[in-house]
């Protein structure tokens, strides 16, 4: 068994369990809840940097009519690959960092419940980007928009749809299998006393989420591999020749595509329900109806997805059912809204930049929410579907909605995870800049799609009249790419100071905050026994019967471990107190059974045996996972 | 005209102009004098004129409006009639609830100066909760029901003195095909005034599994292609793939599904040009498939449609005639021309590109991205691709003088 403070020494044969748990090796076996959310969170961020990129050069093409700086076939790759990106390779990966480093330490936990299975889909998901990404070397990129509609999506001759199905089918083992690990690991791990109604907000989303992954990832999954043999194989899904039918696909896509973008934003919501109740110093205001919206929002959101489609031709019924439907999934969304005003209200705020992002947040959805509930309108929808009315729309709710929520979390979460905090001035710098460059960008293409400019066009001509907008939005483009600039400065520049940050600097409100920043390796002392939403909180101060709230009078305050019941009697370091502490071991095989994956599909495109290859080495690497212990 | 008596009794001198202001102090700035006032009169019509000309220039030139904030017909009138109280609802919505989180933030904000408070520890309130829950419940539903009348109504097809057009979706540019009055145009979809003109809307090319026959005879054609008229050969060039049709000033889009037959209905009330693009994303040129609708009085339209129905002049001479033979040879495998037979004696009726009977007759070219012109067509022929990425119609290498004479010949099929 691992003792945790002793660093093993043993020869480094190929074939011997790994056990550092530092340097920079240990980074490759790691099977540590925590260092895997910051392994997720550095890779989604540099394909957010990469995204990122791809938009500035659309909008450097749109910025004036008739433009030739970038050909059709070249555009037609980047705001493909530009969606790809910003929702599998930045959006969920960076949820998935949150949901990895907190919610075994939110839920008193000391990791999830399969920690090699967690490092696998890691591993899975950055060996899928990076093989979408050799696209652009091998033959060409995506091309066919990230919905991919058949049947252009298998008629265009470019190889780059091959990537694409093959690619986001490794990014969906990834999450499947990481939905199953965290709705486990909530659902089985939490801390005595921890009911699911004394669980953070945060970790509710995070299980609804995983429930959204485990039953949207499997449609998509199949349309994928439809689309990946009518391109391969010769099959005829979606070719109405031979009696298949395009319209097949659409469904099947948003039937995962919908869900998908709650997947996409309820993490930000519940980062913000947590954020929100520190700076106000109050706690969240009706949690249990936040919950049960964050729930109906999941449910609902798999009976909506042909609100996607009202043009495509299915009819007035199901045109009217979904317009009924759509509405519907507004008043759970609503009820948040409301719930996070009523936070505010009578709160004592403090605008660290945690709470900028999140009260951004707020303002930024709100904007998106009432655009979507126009959208619903299906006679409007008519004129409004698939122009650049409805790239404003969700990029209100997935960049000022969700990015800015995430930008929020790390801003909270940074002295936890890294034991240092951001600089408030660059923070501050960094909302302002972002909130501005945001709004200049994606505000004017309200108008802009109803004026007339339909999406993915590379150019328009001067006579209708949508020069001046588009010139503003990509100057607003330049001004968020400053803005994550001033982001990355202060990241960096936040590791020069030294690594002493107090346990709890936000006097916050949950678990991970009464460990250590950073956390010790296995999270807790002593596992905690809970007895109350905002258990930290309740430890720390107490309310009197008028109301008020006083500090509890805590002998050794200073030492946040030790305050409260834990399991095992009074506090002290497990591995002197009592019992050894059991974690489990690194290990090499989980990299190595993903690192298959990748081959294989690379064996699809090039050559049988590279498919044949690839399975073997995912299966020797099941193989002797399956046989290696999980902790010795 | 007014007329205000003058204080000292004095009738009022009538001028021959609108107003006659008496009154003295406001009058002695505003009495005219004959020549003055005319003079003014004629500088303020001069300027109201131009102010006109150019409300009416914007309004309707002829590249102008894509807008769907601009109807111009009834059916782009729905959609828009519904769009404009959900949005100002919406913005009501927008002020109360950024209005809330701008007071709280600015209310509740910490001072520097106050003394750090916990405030109270309030964990909700039922009441407010079912309030908000029902409120916007209310106003959805209020929604709910125009939003679903209105989708009825433009699902239903139209009654009365309907023109039917059978709109043909390729890659990448849009054919119209007229049953009723056996026309086969492309890029412009000429229709008269204050009629509803019920479209059917169908995409034209390969299946992808369907291999082009190895006679050489057409692929079998989409399911809802009607066909040409004349017994023209259905072919196909370019995939069968989504798109969508759109004039947003004449009605909401419906997209062009293979293996659905969709329907659209359009009307313009005032004749005029109004401009239109493909909305779905249907491939490499998916930028440059637009159209325009040409929208007639009744007497034009009638006009329009005889000049069409006639087949292609025979009569050429001069450069004209060698550009002739040059097409016959090579454009006919693609093109049809009414009234012409390919160089092998066959009747031009290949039909896998746009019709070219009445070339002239049209105001743009090439998905309607290029207008009808010497140059520009010259320019196209010669490099096809220059134009449409992942263009279908080959660079056949003609000379400059060859490409000029086929450009001749073009100039006469009006």
């Amino acid at each position: 068994m691992a003792s945790v403070s002793v660093q093993a020494e043993r020869p480094g044969g190929l074939l011997q369990r790994p056990h550092a748990t530092t340097g920079f090796w240990s980074w490759f076996t790691t099977v540590d809840h925590k260092k895997i959310g910051i392994l997720y969170g550095i890779t989604a961020f540099g394909f957010f940097l990469i995204g990122g990129s791809e938009a500035l050069l659309i909008r450097v093409q749109l910025a004036r009519p008739d433009q030739t700086f970038l050909e059709p076939a070249v555009y037609n790759e980047l705001f493909t690959m530009h969606g790809i990106t910003m929702v599998f390779l930045v959006v969920m990966p960076l949820s998935a960092a949150f949901f990895n480093y907190l919610l075994p330490l939110m839920i008193g936990a000391r990791d999830v419940v399969f920690p090699r299975l967690n490092a696998f889909s890691y591993w899975a998901f950055l060996f899928a980007g990076l093989f979408i990404y050799s696209s652009w070397f091998l033959g060409g990129a995506p091309n066919g928009g990230w919905f991919g509609y058949a049947p252009n999506s298998v008629t265009d001759p470019s190889i780059g749809m091959t990537f694409y199905a093959i690619g986001l089918l490794i990014a969906g083992i990834a999450s499947t299998v990481s939905a199953v690990n965290l709705a486990v690991t909530v659902l089985n791990m939490r801390a005595p006393g921890m009911t699911l109604f004394r669980m953070p907000v945060f970790v509710w989303m995070g299980l609804v989420v995983q429930l959204l992954l485990a039953f949207s990832l499997p449609v998509i999954t199949i349309g994928l591999v439809e689309l990946l043999f009518d391109r391969l194989f010769g099959t005829h899904f979606f070719d109405v020749a031979a009696g298949g039918s395009p319209v097949l696909w659409q469904h099947l896509f948003w039937l995962f595509g919908h869900p998908e973008v709650y997947i996409l934003v309820l993490p930000a919501m519940g980062i913000v329900s947590e954020i929100l109740p520190v700076f106000a110093r109050k706690p969240l205001f009706g949690y249990q109806f936040v919950v049960f919206s964050g729930i109906a929002i999941g449910f609902i959101g798999f009976g909506v997805w042909a609100h996607h489609m009202f043009a495509v031709g299915l009819g007035p019924v199901a045109n009217t059912a979904f317009a009924v439907s759509t509405m519907i999934i507004a008043i759970p969304t609503g009820v948040k809204i409301f719930n996070w005003l009523g936070t505010l209200w009578n709160g004592d705020l403090r605008f660290a930049t945690p709470m900028l992002f999140s009260i951004g947040f707020i303002a930024m959805f709100v904007i998106g929410g009432l655009s979507g509930v126009t959208h619903a309108v299906v006679p409007s929808d008519y004129q409004q579907t698939d122009t650049y009315y409805i790239v404003a729309h969700f990029h209100y709710v997935l960049f000022g909605g969700a990015i800015f929520g995430l930008f929020a979390g790390i801003y909270f979460w940074w002295p936890k995870v890294f034991g240092r905090m951001l600089s408030e001035t660059w923070g501050r710098v960094n909302f302002w800049l972002m909130l501005i460059g945001f709004n200049m960008t994606f505000g004017p293409m309200h108008i802009l799609g109803l004026q007339g400019m339909p999406r993915r066009i590379q150019s328009y001509p001067a006579s209708l009249g949508l020069s001046f907008w588009n010139m503003v939005s990509s100057i607003g483009a330049f001004v968020i790419a400053i803005s994550v600039l001033v982001f990355l400065i202060n990241a960096v520049t936040s590791f020069r100071k030294p690594k002493q940050m107090e346990a709890d600097p936000w006097d916050a409100r949950t678990l991970e905050w009464s460990t250590s920043s950073p956390p010790p390796e296995y999270n807790f002392e002593e596992i905690p026994v809970v007895h109350s939403l905002d258990d930290l909180w309740h430890r720390k101060y107490a309310e009197t019967e008028g109301g008020r709230v006083v500090p509890v009078a805590a002998g050794g305050s200073g030492e946040m471990a030790s305050v409260g019941d834990h399991v095992g009697g009074d506090g002290g370091a497990g591995h002197e107190g009592g019992h050894a502490i059991h974690m489990p071991s690194p290990s090499y095989f989980p990299l190595i059974a993903a690192a298959g994956f990748p081959i294989a599909g690379y064996g699809l495109i090039f050559g049988v045996p590279a498919v044949v290859v690839g399975l073997v080495i995912t299966l020797a690497g099941f193989f002797g996972w399956a046989l290696e212990p999980s902790a010795e | 005209m007014v007329n205000v008596g003058t204080p000292s009794g004095e009738p009022c001198v009538r001028e021959p102009v609108e107003r006659c202001y008496c009154a003295p102090g406001l009058g002695a700035r505003l009495r005219f004098t004959r020549r003055d006032t005319g003079k003014v009169r004629r500088r303020t019509v001069v300027v109201l004129g131009l102010v006109a000309l150019a409300v009416v220039a914007v309004a309707c030139a002829p590249n102008a409006s894509q807008s769907a904030l601009e109807p111009a017909g009834p059916y782009a009138q729905k959609s828009f009639d519904l769009f404009v109280p959900v949005f100002w609802v919406a913005v009501g919505i927008f002020v109360i609830v950024e209005g809330l989180l701008l007071l709280f933030v600015i209310r509740y904000r910490h001072r520097k100066n106050q003394t750090a408070r916990i405030p109270a520890q309030i964990h909700g309130n039922t009441r407010l909760e079912i309030a908000w829950t029902i409120l916007p419940t209310l106003i959805l539903a209020g929604v709910a029901v125009p939003t679903i009348a209105t989708i009825w109504d433009l699902a239903a097809k139209p009654t009365g003195d309907v023109l039917e057009v059978n709109v043909l979706a390729h890659q990448w540019w849009w054919e119209f095909d007229y049953p009723g009055q056996d026309i086969l145009t492309a890029n412009e979809l000429h229709i008269p005034t204050g009629r509803p003109v019920y479209l059917t809307l169908c995409a034209v090319g390969f299946g992808y599994g369907t291999p082009v026959p190895s006679d050489g005879g057409p692929p079998a054609p989409n399911a809802c292609q009607t066909g040409p008229p004349d017994g023209q050969q259905p072919a196909a060039i370019g995939a069968a793939v989504i798109h969508s049709f759109w004039v947003p000033q004449l009605a909401g889009t419906q997209d062009v599904v293979p293996d659905l037959t969709n329907h659209l209905t359009i009307q313009a009330d005032e004749p005029g040009v109004y401009q239109g693009q493909c909305k779905e994303f249907c491939g490499l040129s998916h930028a440059y498939m637009k159209f325009r609708v040409v929208a007639h009085t009744p007497a034009d339209f009638d006009r329009w449609v005889a000049e069409q129905q006639a087949p292609a002049s025979a009569q050429v001479s001069g450069p004209a005639a060698a550009g002739k033979d040059i097409f016959l040879q090579t454009c006919t495998a693609c093109h049809a021309v009414a009234g012409l037979e390919t160089a092998n004696g066959q009747p031009a009726i290949a039909n896998g590109a746009p019709n070219l009977t009445h070339l002239m007759s049209r105001q743009c070219f090439r998905g309607c991205t290029l207008e009808t012109n010497d140059e520009n067509l010259a320019r196209w022929i010669a490099d096809p691709r220059s134009f449409e990425a992942g263009s279908f119609m080959p660079d056949y290498g003609l000379t400059s003088d060859q490409i000029d004479q086929v450009v001749a010949f073009l100039n006469t099929l009006e």
